[in-house]
């Protein structure tokens, strides 16, 4: 953001809408586009699976089996000779929806523990924090694993999974906010003039802890994919035939001694692709939303 | 810094509890009922009965985590039914695999990942600066298991210089006489070529793939603090000084970013851990992570649970030296 454009005559009405200019700034950025593309690309693609694609991701092929890319098979087919392209693409519904899913629930629960434990402070912030604590003395995929195991094999248990080990993310930071935020003028005016604590946490202040919170959600997205992956990729979760590009990966490990290379290459590379979008789009959004941090 | 010390360490009571209490709440109160698992699938209702009486499970809350806790203390972690041996035997057997392979992992990270933060940073926007930035950004997008299934075909299927992932040893080599349970070691302290250089051979690449895992951010934290560490008076007095650049750089600036490094030394292992799943069941690595894995897919609950609790201890501990360490090298800290 240079000083000169940022004082150019076209913004100085700062009647701009909050995303209007958001997208300015983010537009401005070739990396942050690039990843906003591929990721649009990926959550299109999967919702217009049906329409784009010939192939059906459950349906076999006896007669095309293993067969590597081509002109008929872009990325190639698998065992039952099933396209892979196809079946990448309804995997990205699953690591999407689990990734969204998994991070609004977190950001909920973590956003009201943090608010109330930031404004309140005293026993009911020792007690809140406490339980945050606990859930960070955890290597955070390890305990993923460990609620996974015991809740059963499932997608809705995945989520849970990796909401609860997301909470203390935004439950901190949102906490660190809201003990800056509660001491702030505006903050004593919505006090005076005799709002219910409740209204005063929840609408005057918790919006306002917005930015920061958008750019970790936007970096935990990222994280919440790779933990799915390798949550699928060893076996919990996600169970065939439903694609999802950990356990794709973990199904073309067995034909690495075989030379097909294209059966788990290409769902890692999804991963890898989505993953590095979201992180690169947190990283430009921090630069736009909290340019103290920019550079670190 | 007695005072500092003694407190970190009462500290680690509490967290103690915390993690005994999730476990328990994971192992016991959620669904998969241990005594109906015990009882077999043709078990009665009242055959279940008995067994959760005989489990104590019939029992208030609170007096069953007491007995959970008091068989931890006693070292009884349950049994897996798919060893058939105590979980604690199980576990104490594969710690040595896991202990050597994330020892070797992070000395990869440490060894490669602070020199290219060093460099990076002097060098800033240089070619080194620029690779360093794309594995910060692609490698911790990458994820593991991907990483090391490309390695192997690479390495082992395409090249052929990788040994086929099957565990600590080639076959037909006799493992050297168990000291330490770390097969180098153990294979130095007995003079064993043969042993040392399969060993070694088999540690190479998944080493290296769980040590690219975590060297992003320790490169990316030591560039950073290099950069501003460089931008002080003290160095700038060094360099008036006139000292050499080698003494400079690697003797008073890294050493004031090793401290940032030892902080990041807790998150790094925790990540090692989580690494050291994946990337022992794609090598066949017999390690503690494998045999979680290998729980998981014969749905043997115990074993898991006893893994993450296993594991979290070992978290709080290596989190405590951190804090321990820090507070030495730091005096600041001790003063809060």
């Amino acid at each position: 953001m240079s000083t000169l454009a940022y004082a150019s005559a076209d913004e100085a009405p700062a009647r701009r809408s909050a995303a209007a200019l958001l997208w300015r700034r983010l537009s401005r950025n070739v990396m942050s586009l690039a990843a906003l593309g591929v990721l649009a690309a990926v959550a299109l693609t999967a919702l217009a699976a049906p329409v784009i694609l010939p192939y059906d991701p459950d349906a076999p092929d006896a007669e095309r089996t293993l067969e590597a890319p081509g002109r008929r098979h872009w990325l190639g087919t698998d065992l039952y000779g099933r396209d892979q392209l196809t079946r990448i693409v309804y995997a990205g519904r699953v690591d999407l929806l689990v990734a969204v899913e998994a991070t609004a629930i977190a950001l909920s629960l973590g956003a009201a523990l943090g608010a109330v434990a930031g404004y309140r402070g005293g026993w009911i912030d020792q007690v809140l924090m406490r339980i945050i604590d606990t859930i960070q003395a955890f290597p955070s995929f390890i305990l993923a694993m460990g609620i996974a195991a015991a809740l059963g094999n499932s997608v809705t248990n995945i989520v849970i999974a990796i909401a609860i080990t997301h909470v203390p993310i935004y439950g901190r930071l949102i906490r660190g906010e809201m003990l800056r935020i509660r001491e702030t003028e505006y903050a004593e005016a919505a006090r005076t003039v005799g709002n219910r604590r409740r209204r005063i946490i929840f609408y005057h202040l918790l919006p306002n802890c917005f930015p920061p919170v958008v750019v970790q959600a936007t970096l935990a997205m990222g994280f919440a994919i790779l933990t799915v992956a390798a949550l699928s990729y060893i076996g919990l979760g996600i169970r065939p035939p439903t694609s999802e590009w950990g356990a794709m990966t973990a199904e073309g490990a067995s034909y690495i001694v075989s030379g097909e290379w294209w059966i788990f290459v290409f769902p890692g590379l999804a991963i890898m692709a989505t993953v590095l979008s979201f992180n690169l789009l947190g990283d430009a959004l921090r630069d736009v939303l909290d340019p103290r941090m920019k550079g670190v | 810094m007695l005072g500092y010390i003694g407190t970190r360490v009462l500290l680690v009571l509490p967290t103690l509890f915390g993690v005994t209490l999730v476990t328990f709440v994971l192992t016991y109160i959620l669904p998969g009922n241990p005594a109906l698992v015990k009882a077999g699938p043709l078990a009665t209702p009242q055959h279940i009965a008995e067994m959760e009486r005989r489990m104590g499970l019939d029992q208030p809350m609170a007096v069953q985590y007491w007995r959970y806790v008091r068989g931890l203390a006693h070292g009884d972690l349950g049994e897996s039914h798919t060893t058939g041996r105590p979980v604690l035997e199980d576990l104490l057997q594969r710690v040595p695999a896991t202990l050597e392979l994330t020892l070797a992992a992070l000395a990869v990270a440490l060894v490669i990942g602070i020199p290219l933060g060093v460099v990076a940073a002097v060098r800033r926007d240089g070619w080194v600066d620029h690779l360093s930035r794309l594995l910060g950004v692609g490698g911790v997008a990458m994820p593991t298991f991907w990483t090391g299934l490309l390695a192997l075909y690479v390495f082992f299927y395409a090249l052929g210089v990788a040994p086929p992932p099957l565990g600590r040893l080639a076959t037909g080599i006799t493992p050297p006489p168990r000291i330490t349970g770390l097969l180098t070691i153990d294979a130095l302290v007995a003079m064993d070529g043969r042993a040392l250089a399969s060993a070694l051979h088999q540690l190479a690449l998944p080493a290296l793939v769980l040590g690219f895992s975590v060297m992003a951010p320790l490169t990316r934290m030591v560039r950073a603090t290099m950069l501003e560490v460089l931008e002080s008076d003290y160095i700038k007095a060094a360099w008036a000084a006139g000292l050499p650049r080698r003494t400079v750089i690697y003797g008073d600036a890294l050493r004031n970013c090793m401290i940032p490094v030892i902080t990041l030394l807790g998150v790094v292992f925790g990540f090692l851990m989580a690494g050291n799943v994946v990337v022992e069941s794609v090598f066949a690595w017999p390690g503690i992570g494998n045999y979680a894995v290998a729980a998981m897919m014969s749905k043997d609950s115990g074993p898991i649970q006893s893994f993450v609790l296993f594991v979290g201890v070992v978290y709080v501990f290596v989190n405590l030296a951190v804090d321990l360490v820090y507070g030495l090298v730091d005096p600041r800290i001790r003063l809060r």
